[in-house]
């Protein structure tokens, strides 16, 4: 029997959590509409009905108080998954996240853990109203004792997960909601890399595209056209922003010498900036031109209706490719 | 019609006139077992019987309390503190709730529950780590099942909350106890708190200690309805006690703290009491409130009518009340002597318990630091 499956990003989440659920009584889940609605994408979908009102929880409309309460829960040895249903309604919880979640180990010294998992589905792309199409990243990369991740396709959904529950520390997961319903091969029973490891998802010579989450596919599709005009760019799916692996990065860019950066939250001190600044340290040498960098303009995320303007395309992420190799 | 309606046709009051009139106190019951003169008196729904032993051991935990609390504001005089947030005449709303807990309850407190923390047997040096500035909390939560000081106002009723909920997933019948102020029930957090708690029949009591004022805004800047009748709308009890009175605290958190235990639920509490220091040592409380009122709250002082009651009672006799003076003493001394020789913490610290699991950055920025540190040693500085 193969443990491998062919599944959607969405299911292989769902899969990964009823795992979580299975194999440890402490992890609970926690968010509105995550029992029996399933959740609104479905990612808990059937969960209740198997494991009880008691592990999967339908939580009151207040993202403070699911994420305080997280914390509590916390203290007393469970390892919350709480899901925020969007992106842009994190933020009432956003309070308990930077002042308490983040730092509570550190205020305890060491003696208390925050196993806490924070999911949110997040990125545009998918025509809705306001507040849910955005890419808070970097408000979050920003805090210390935070870890930010975000998997680009079904496998890493499944394994990340599977790593940020057995984490000690504060995952935010961050879904890339646009690629829920993207199907992919998972292997169950494969032994995953490390949880903050980049991955090169394509191998190139001339430039690196560097990306994270909804990105990642963009760029595979960039770094294709660009082969046909015999440009030869390479992929990095950097797969977690906090800590990022500019260890993974630099390798990449010392061979390719150039660094084109692509995430959807507004470039303007995004993790692009992070990336840029520290890569030009890393790399000054072997650099043939500046690191460029791709995502939302510093403006409000726009009205569905010119979303695929205000979102990094194809052709936007191949402009920048050919402005880096034209230096 | 609707309120947003009757709000309209009223005439605009100024923002210097506070709007709410404060409730007289006869319209609220207040729960009191011994008067301000230290008399008792009994009421219908709550009491008390403890032992002459027990009675004298809340007179010194009261008094040991205040001992303590003055040397702390003593030592911030002094330089040796940066900050300090009195407890002075709160002793009784702190020490009475915190004495009608079990060992394995657990408690979330605010910056101000020395009283508290005396009680769970934390070292009371332990509390002036933060107040140095050599950690930001700086004890085992675990070791005492009392929570780090939360400086953010209302936080920690969540995390109480949270904690409830895991207590009765685990079939346990421990309570668990959130303290907070009359400011703090503004805020949204104590809201949410009240929510989650009652529709999961959470084990917490939330333990307001109404101290009439949030630095420098009085209770009416708050709430038009006395506090304690908020719990009513999110479907548990509410109920106020005198925050003067140890033994009414103590029985009044009792009743709760068993409700919570039969499954039954949260309770409000509301100790009725008053802030008798500066919010804290950088305040200057002449700025907003006036002379009489503190002189009105300080006939009503928790250890006097105590002492009274008990001295009049033959509880406890001049030898005995003595000799807690002297053992506060002592406190006093061994808190002062620990400050002074409090160390400073590693310049490495910055760098540690910032993760349980590590992160690659804080590593790279130890090394780096640490390299940087060493490049003076080298130079020979
Ligand atoms: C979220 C937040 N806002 C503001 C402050 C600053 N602050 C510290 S104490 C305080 C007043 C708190 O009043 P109350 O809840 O009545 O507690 P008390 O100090 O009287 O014990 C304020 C505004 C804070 N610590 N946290
Ligand atoms: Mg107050």
């Amino acid at each position: 029997m193969s443990s491998i499956e062919k599944m959607t990003l969405s299911k292989a989440l769902n899969v990964s959590l009823r795992t979580a659920l299975e194999n440890d009584p402490k992890v609970v889940i926690m968010g509105e509409d995550v029992g029996k609605l399933g959740g609104v994408f479905r990612v808990t979908d059937g969960l209740q009905k198997d494991f009880g009102e008691d592990r999967v929880i339908d939580t009151p409309l207040a993202e403070s108080g699911i994420v305080g309460t997280a914390i509590g829960m916390a203290l007393r040895g469970y390892r919350p998954v709480v899901e925020i249903q969007f992106d842009g309604f994190v933020f009432p919880a956003y309070d308990q996240i930077v002042t308490q979640l983040a730092k509570m180990h550190a205020r305890a010294l060491g003696t208390v853990k925050m196993p806490v998992v924070i999911r949110i589905p997040y990125g545009g792309g998918i025509g809705a109203v306001e507040h849910h199409s955005e890419s808070p990243e970097s408000l979050f990369a920003h805090v210390a004792g935070l870890k930010i991740v975000s998997p680009s396709n079904a496998s890493d959904a499944y394994w990340m997960l599977q790593q940020a529950i057995e984490c000690d520390d504060p995952v935010i997961f961050f879904e890339p909601k646009r690629r829920y319903w993207d199907k992919g091969e998972v292997d169950t029973s494969a032994i995953p890399g490390p949880l903050h490891q980049a991955r090169v998802v394509r191998g190139g010579t001339d430039l690196t595209l560097a990306a994270y989450g909804p990105m990642v596919k963009t760029c595979l599709e960039a770094a294709a056209a660009a082969a046909e005009e015999g440009k030869s760019v390479e992929v990095l799916d950097l797969r977690s922003v906090s800590p990022l692996d500019f260890d993974g990065i630099q390798k990449s860019v010392e061979r390719t010498r150039r660094l084109v950066v692509v995430h959807e939250a507004p470039v303007f001190f995004g993790s692009g900036a992070e990336i840029a600044a520290r890569i030009t340290e890393r790399c000054f040498y072997h650099l043939e031109a500046p690191v460029l960098r791709v995502g939302g303009f510093h403006a409000p995320y726009p009205p569905a209706r010119l979303e695929e303007e205000y979102l990094p395309g194809l052709d936007r992420v191949l402009d920048a490719v050919d402005r880096a190799l034209a230096y | 019609m609707t309120v947003e309606s009757t709000a309209a046709r009223k005439p605009r009051r100024s923002s210097k006139r506070v709007s709410a009139k404060k409730p007289p106190a006869e319209q609220t019951e207040l729960v009191q077992l011994l008067t301000p003169e230290g008399e008792r008196v009994e009421h219908s729904e709550y009491s008390i019987d403890l032992s002459h032993d027990e009675l004298r051991g809340l007179y010194r935990d009261m008094v040991m309390t205040r001992c303590f609390d003055a040397e702390a504001t003593t030592l911030q005089r002094q330089g040796e503190l940066g900050l300090w947030a009195s407890l002075l005449g709160q002793e009784a709303a702190q020490i009475g709730s915190a004495r009608a807990l079990r060992d394995d309850d657990y408690v979330f407190p605010t910056y101000r529950e020395h009283g508290v923390a005396w009680c769970r047997g934390v070292d009371p040096t332990n509390l002036l780590g933060m107040f140095r500035g050599v950690n930001n909390g700086g004890w085992d939560p675990n070791s005492n099942n009392f929570h780090l000081y939360t400086i953010v106002i209302g936080s920690q009723t969540l995390h109480a909350t949270g904690y409830a909920m895991g207590v009765a997933k685990d079939g346990a019948d421990s309570a668990v106890i959130a303290y907070f102020g009359d400011g703090a029930s503004s805020q949204g957090d104590v809201n949410e708190a009240f929510t989650f708690s009652a529709v999961y029949n959470a084990p917490v009591v939330f333990f307001c200690q109404n101290n009439q004022w949030a630095i420098s805004e009085p209770t009416e800047r708050q709430t038009r309805v006395p506090l304690y009748q908020r719990a009513q709308g999110f479907g548990f009890p509410g109920v106020r006690v005198d925050g003067n009175d140890v033994l009414a605290c103590l029985a009044v958190t009792k009743a709760a703290v068993e409700r919570a235990r039969r499954g039954e639920g949260p309770t409000l509490v509301e100790a009725f009491t008053y802030r008798m220091a500066a919010h804290t040592t950088n305040d200057d409380p002449s700025k907003y409130r006036n002379e009489d009122e503190y002189e009105s709250w300080k006939s009503k002082d928790p250890i006097e009518r105590f002492r009274t009651y008990l001295s009049n009672e033959g509880i406890a006799d001049q030898d005995y009340l003595d000799a807690v003076e002297a053992e506060a003493e002592q406190l006093g001394k061994r808190v002062r002597d620990a400050v002074r020789t409090m160390p400073d913490p590693d310049t490495m610290a910055i760098f540690e318990n910032v993760y349980a699991d590590g992160h690659a950055l804080v590593d790279e920025e130890r090394a780096q630091f640490a390299a940087y540190q060493a490049s003076f040693a080298e130079e020979g500085n």
